[in-house]
């Protein structure tokens, strides 16, 4: 709740100071063919509050410097180009808005992080409706608050050669807003690091090199209705508290070291409405504390679920498990907080009274799960006639799989969540 | 001609054929006689290739029929008890066996379809023949081809009298042809006035190779039967 | 020699058996696909029915049917056929009638319901399977004289396939756990042509994607092209050698 009133507050301040300023704002027009020909000069003789109109053309200025809170906007897609060389735009100044803008070709470097737009030390910010192209990180924030990044899209590492970083940076900064940005390409799609009571909502990050969202230590952060597919190495969230992850598209992150979600040293946090399907491993949590995942669906994934002994009280309630190779599987003495209402598409049990729940219980661990987890070779008997009745005669009378870990009360039919569809739009 | 050289077959630790030289002329009836388990059947089937023998050689005409087949079209094969699918029709068989050999069909020596009148169980299941209705199917089909060389293994063992009759009959007629006919057989009267030599085996060994005359000249018995017994007595006593 | 395959594969297809086993396949297929709405968890189904009855029913109908035939063959060993020809006819026999039967049973319910690169693996390696198990069971058969022992050791080659030799991989795979085993498991499955084609088909069919690093080891080496070529070969010598033993010694063969 606090969270969500400061946020409130922050806004409500930009939107004051962007009032405050119109009284006695200036309109500067930047055009090839114009008077004024150079954005830099347009800087220098800008007052706060002012507005640049940049007309369409390529502009190669090196590397630009905005110190005063001003808005600029695009008009007919200007390209703010930095040759390959140089940090196309550092904004060092709260109050400002940016809109309409193509950044194209940082420079890059394996010693300082070069982006086509920094944010540094600055508040009440807005972009939106821009596009960056062939860059090394795209959008770095560093110590700021309450900045908004809207409608972006954000698209490297097309070029042979040209390393690509991430695509949103943001570091040391709080009361962030991503929201319906498209991120492509990257090394990570989206990356936190010390960022906190942000929201990240309605954002589209595919085919990035590692991770599609990349975040550590950055508390009381919201994730909804994103959608992470096909990143090499999927999502990765660490050393975080207080998570929330709602309604969001978590789908075909295949490979070896590949998650839906990676969860590492997570607490207090929160899974809820989210898809994760096709991918090698949906959620893997390792020294996660009071994870609750709820309602949740679980299509087609190797493991839906790997929570390693070093978790405690997780809660897995009312999610639906269909066509995943292994529900779950753990490498020791996992002991669950609650694991019950589940659809498991698995369950062989009955209903007797027709309550819609289960008589008997279900245990997702199986004898062949087990034995992939100590011993990845055993994979060459996937499916094989041998697992099966290995898994049959354990399931009768079960000896090595853990007597604790079952659902008492499996769902018979799959359960209807109420998952907002805007996600899938890209599917 | 047909010349069996040095022939040695062993099954397990028994030794079916010991040391065979025999050799057999166009125009003669041979009858191949000893007791029950002498290697009677054993060395028929060398010469149809069906057992092949440890060591020694089987010659027809000149060539070894090691690795060779074509001997066989000119070979009639009348096995002991006559095996056949049990699911084929009478027809079905004999269709098959021509088509198999490949000779136009006024080639054929259809002379035993008839005194047999095969064409009434033409259409009837192998499996619900009789043993001597297989005989003589069995029959039909080894004289069918002309062949030159007939191997008749127990011809007259399961017929009627009357069969046998007509297959006697038969072998005397295609004898007269010139051609090699190799009988063994355990009912040795009725082969008394049409066989002119006479191999006696036992144990896997050849015991003599005579003409018919000097065997009897040999024991003073007038009949065949006689003499063989006379021959199996000096055995058993010497 | 074209004659004698005739005459075996028209007495084989008028066999119960083989046309209550195309019925089966034809009906449990049909079955699955029109009972499922994902053709793919058909697919699933089918091949791990496909695993188990494709090469029991090869193996065991094969072997009977040789013993069964020990007279048809004796009666065409006088005739003057190649032996070579003789018993290469009885394996074409078998294995083209095995082989119509599957396509029919369950090739044509594959081509209608699911007829893409995972449905034409799924028929090419159960046509493999049919025609190996045949292979299979014509060199045991000729090694063995006793009509009750062959059947008894057919009967065990199908359970040594289909289920001891995984049982003895898994415990080769506990025992030395300390050591990198792709190469092993690799060596492994092409020891056992039922393993190789079900991770061949499980490949095709992408489930293994998602099965971390050692798919990736499989697929290296039975999919893609060099791959597909690969894990061919092997099943075509799976089914050359064995048949090859058998003529040589069926050459030598006393009837």
């Amino acid at each position: 709740m606090g969270r969500v009133f400061e946020f409130k507050i922050g806004l409500l301040l930009s939107f004051l100071f962007l009032i405050v300023s119109l009284g006695n704002a200036a309109t500067i027009v930047v055009s090839p063919k114009g008077q004024e020909k150079v954005i830099s000069n347009a800087f220098e003789i800008a007052q706060n509050g002012d507005t640049l109109i940049v007309q369409s053309g390529v502009y190669q200025e090196g590397a630009m410097i905005l110190k005063k809170g001003i808005t600029i906007i695009g008009e007919g897609t200007p390209v703010i180009d930095g040759q390959n060389k140089f940090e196309n735009l550092l904004v060092e100044h709260d109050n400002v808005r940016i809109q309409g803008i193509v950044f194209k070709n940082s420079g890059s470097s394996s010693f300082t992080d070069i982006a086509a737009l920094k944010i540094k030390n600055s508040k009440n910010i807005v972009i939106e409706n821009c596009v960056f192209e062939n860059n090394f990180f795209g959008i770095h924030t560093i110590n700021s608050s309450y900045i908004s990044y809207l409608n972006n899209e954000l698209i490297s590492g097309m070029t042979k050669g040209k390393p690509s970083s991430n695509g949103i940076h943001c570091w040391k900064s709080n009361h962030l807003t991503l929201k319906n940005n498209t991120v492509k390409g990257h090394r990570d799609g989206i990356y936190f690091e010390f960022v906190t009571q942000s929201t990240i909502e309605n954002n589209h990050s595919v085919g990035n090199k590692r991770y599609g969202l990349h975040f550590m230590f950055s508390h009381d952060n919201l994730y909804k209705k994103n959608e992470f597919r096909g990143n090499g190495a999927g999502v990765a969230v660490m050393y975080s508290k207080r998570v929330h992850m709602i309604n969001n598209l978590f789908a075909e992150n295949w490979g070896n070291a590949a998650y839906g979600v990676l969860l590492k040293e997570i607490d207090d946090s929160k899974i809820e409405n989210n898809i994760f399907q096709e991918n090698t491993i949906a959620i893997l949590a390792d020294g996660a504390n009071r994870i609750q995942i709820f309602n949740n669906q679980f299509t087609k994934n190797g493991w839906a679920l790997k929570i390693q002994a070093s978790c405690s009280d997780v809660e897995l309630n009312k999610n639906n498990f269909i066509a995943n190779t292994f529900d779950l599987a753990t490498n020791g003495n996992l002991v669950m907080k609650s694991m019950d209402g589940n659809y498991w598409d698995k369950y062989e049990g009955y209903d007797l009274n027709k309550d819609g729940v289960g008589d008997v219980p279900y245990r997702p661990i199986t004898f062949y799960s087990l034995i992939i987890e100590r011993n990845p070779g055993a994979l060459m008997l996937f499916r094989s006639f041998f697992v099966k009745l290995m898994d049959k005669a354990e399931s009768v009378f079960p000896s090595l799989t853990p007597e604790n870990l079952k659902d008492t009360a499996p769902i018979m039919r799959k359960i209807k969540h109420s998952v907002n569809d805007t996600v899938f739009k890209y599917q | 001609m047909i010349q069996f050289s040095n022939i040695n077959k062993q099954f397990d630790q028994f030794k079916v054929l010991n040391n065979i030289e025999l050799q057999f002329e166009e125009g003669n009836i041979i009858a191949l006689i000893g007791p029950n388990a002498c290697g009677k059947t054993t060395l028929i089937k060398t010469l149809l290739g069906m057992v092949i023998p440890d060591s020694g050689e089987i010659f027809y005409q000149g060539k070894s029929i090691k690795n060779d087949w074509n001997y066989r079209n000119y070979i009639g094969y009348m096995p002991q008890i006559g095996k056949y699918p049990e699911n084929m029709t009478v027809g079905q068989v004999i269709g098959m066996i021509e088509d198999l050999r490949n000779v136009a069909h006024k080639d054929l020596d259809r002379e035993l379809y008839e005194s047999y009148k095969l064409k009434d169980i033409l259409y009837k299941r192998m499996g619900a023949l009789s043993g001597g209705t297989r005989q003589k199917v069995s029959a039909y089909l080894a004289f069918l081809f002309h062949p030159q060389v007939l191997v008749l293994d127990e011809p007259t063992a399961g017929l009627d009298p009357l069969s046998a009759l007509i297959l006697r009959e038969k072998i005397i007629k295609e004898k007269q042809k010139g051609k090699i006919i190799l009988i063994t057989s355990h009912i040795l009267s009725e082969l008394d006035d049409i066989v002119n030599q006479i191999v006696y085996m036992e144990e896997g060994k050849i015991i003599f190779n005579k003409p018919l005359a000097q065997v009897k000249a040999d024991t003073g018995k007038e009949k065949l039967t006689e003499a063989i017994a006379a021959i199996m007595n000096v055995d058993k006593r010497g | 020699m074209k004659k004698v395959v005739k005459y075996v594969a028209f007495d084989i297809l008028r066999n119960k058996i083989v046309i209550a086993y195309m019925l089966f396949l034809f009906v449990f297929s049909m079955g699955l696909f029109l009972m499922e709405e994902v053709p793919e968890k058909s697919l699933m189904s089918l091949l791990t029915l496909n695993l188990i009855l494709v090469p029991l029913i090869s193996v065991m109908f094969s072997t009977i049917y040789i013993y069964n035939s020990s007279e048809f063959i004796e009666l065409l060993a006088a005739q003057p056929i190649r032996r070579k020809s003789l018993w290469l006819s009885f394996f074409i026999g078998l294995a083209s009638a095995l082989a119509i039967a599957f396509f029919i049973g369950c090739g044509i319910p594959i081509l209608l319901f699911s007829a893409n690169s995972v449905g034409i693996t799924m028929i090419i390696t159960g046509l493999l399977l049919s025609v190996i198990f045949v292979s299979v069971s014509m060199f045991s058969s000729v090694y063995i004289k006793d009509k009750t022992k062959g059947i008894g050791v057919a009967l065990l080659i199908w359970l040594y396939f289909s289920l001891l030799f995984d049982g003895v991989v898994l415990f080769v795979l506990f025992q030395l756990l300390e050591y990198p085993l792709e190469k092993l498991i690799i060596g492994l499955s092409i020891l056992n042509p039922i393993d190789l084609v079900r991770i061949i088909s499980l490949l095709k069919m992408d489930v293994s994607a998602l099965m971390g690093a050692t798919s990736a080891v499989f697929k290296q080496s039975f999919a893609g092209n060099i791959g597909s070529i690969i894990s061919f070969v092997v099943l075509l010598l799976w089914m050359v050698l064995p048949l090859y033993f058998s003529v040589r010694k069926f050459d030598k063969k006393d009837l």
